[in-house]
């Protein structure tokens, strides 16, 4: 156990690398974003589920369309209230969120989430 | 002391799996929308088997070139200037390609310089869809061979598979070759960098009643319908015309036929 001196200090510095980022932004945490909505999206009132479900399950919900509506062919989605809607990111869901880059971009940048719906799926509004 | 040690083994493996196959479940995540929640539009056309009839007597170079650029506009298909980068969902075809198996040294001139219409058969028997290891490619109970891009993993094994060539590979960002970077139906997606893509007989246009571009294009050259009916316009034709499909006797089933 010569050597005991130098394993504590290896250990020290090895947690404190491993640590560095924790420490190192602790207190710099951003806000999360606050959502704006577009007029249209304001008009319409309200969404097809209720806000807080949206925010946490609306990558859920578009996958599930994406199931109805390729393989099975059923593209209408039917809201609790009755309503139908045609299950199609950018034909219903950006009709109202026309404004993308506030609206989805500004909080999946801020999640660090890269999603590549729009490598396909085109922005109807972009200029 | 054996047997109880040999029935928790069983017990221990059985749930082994049953938490693996739960916890799958869960990863693969697929988030059912409940059936009376997705339903199909009102106007929605349905068949048993979807299928074309090509009159080739009435097609010119011209009525193909009309057909093909609704088809590709609408679709967000872009035009390419390098032969191997092509994507098509709809093109012409010299006869002998087309129908490589009737060879004839001695074919009539017309039938020879014939400028064949060519597009996926949405085969009743698809080998595409047999080769494809995700599923991407699949066939719908009305027949047709339809793709989910999103599970496309550009191996190209249906490219190998498909007898007709049907199918085209981007190469490149399909968004790269279109105007400002912009697709020419913002209502239709566009595709990406590494996926196959082909025909898709219109799914989106017969979930809401209406007929393919191409039909509607074709003036009068092109039947679509539901060869299961036996009173549909489709079969009639059949009925009264002589018609051959491409390959044929290779099994695959083509639900395209030409009047030549
Ligand atoms: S023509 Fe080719 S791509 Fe189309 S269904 Fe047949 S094998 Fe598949
Ligand atoms: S390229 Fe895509 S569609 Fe074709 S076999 Fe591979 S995964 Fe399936």
């Amino acid at each position: 156990m010569k050597d005991k001196g130098k394993i504590i200090a290896g250990v020290a510095i090895f947690a404190a690398l491993v640590s560095f980022p924790f420490w190192y932004n602790t207190g710099t945490a951003k806000p999360a974003p606050e959502l704006i909505l577009a007029p249209e999206a304001k008009a319409a009132v309200t969404c097809i589920l209720p806000k807080d479900q949206m925010a946490k399950e609306h990558m859920q919900l578009l996958d599930g369309w994406r199931n109805s509506v390729v393989r099975e062919g059923q593209r209408v989605y039917v809201a609790e209230d009755g309503k139908k809607y045609d299950m199609s990111l950018s034909n219903t869901c950006l009709e109202c969120h026309t404004n993308k880059a506030d609206f989805c971009d500004k909080c999946h940048d801020y999640a660090a989430v890269n999603p590549y719906c729009w490598d396909c799926h085109v922005n109807p509004k972009e200029k | 002391m054996k047997e109880s040690r040999r029935s928790f083994l069983k017990i221990a493996g059985v749930s082994a799996l049953g938490v693996t196959a739960a916890s799958n479940a869960h990863a693969i995540g697929e988030y059912f929308i409940p059936s009376e929640q997705a339903i199909k539009d009102q106007k929605v056309s349905t068949a048993d088997r979807w299928g074309m009839v090509i009159d080739t007597r009435k097609l010119t170079h011209e009525l193909n070139e009309k057909i093909a650029k609704s088809c590709h506009l609408n679709h967000n298909v872009p035009t390419l200037e390098n032969k191997n980068h092509e994507i098509k969902w709809i093109w012409e075809e010299h006869y002998e390609h087309a129908f490589t198996q009737q060879p004839n040294e001695f074919q009539a001139e017309e039938t020879a310089h014939a400028p064949i219409l060519t597009l996926c058969n949405h085969c009743d028997n698809p080998p595409c869809v047999q080769a494809c290891p995700t599923k991407a490619t699949f066939q719908r109970e009305d027949g047709i061979v339809l793709m989910d891009f999103h599970r496309c993993i550009g191996c190209r094994f249906c490219m190998a598979a498909c007898p007709y060539g049907s199918r085209s590979f981007n190469f490149r960002d399909p968004r790269d070759a279109m105007e400002d970077g912009k697709p020419t139906n913002p209502e239709f997606p566009t595709r990406t960098k590494g996926v196959v893509e082909k025909c898709n007989f219109c799914a989106e246009r017969l979930a809401v009643g209406k007929d393919p571009y191409c039909v509607e294009a074709s003036e009068g050259a092109l039947v679509f319908g539901d060869l299961s009916d036996e009173n549909s316009e489709i079969r009639k034709v059949l009925k009264e015309n002589y018609t051959i499909r491409r390959k044929a006797s290779l099994g695959t089933g083509p639900s395209v036929f030409y009047i030549v």
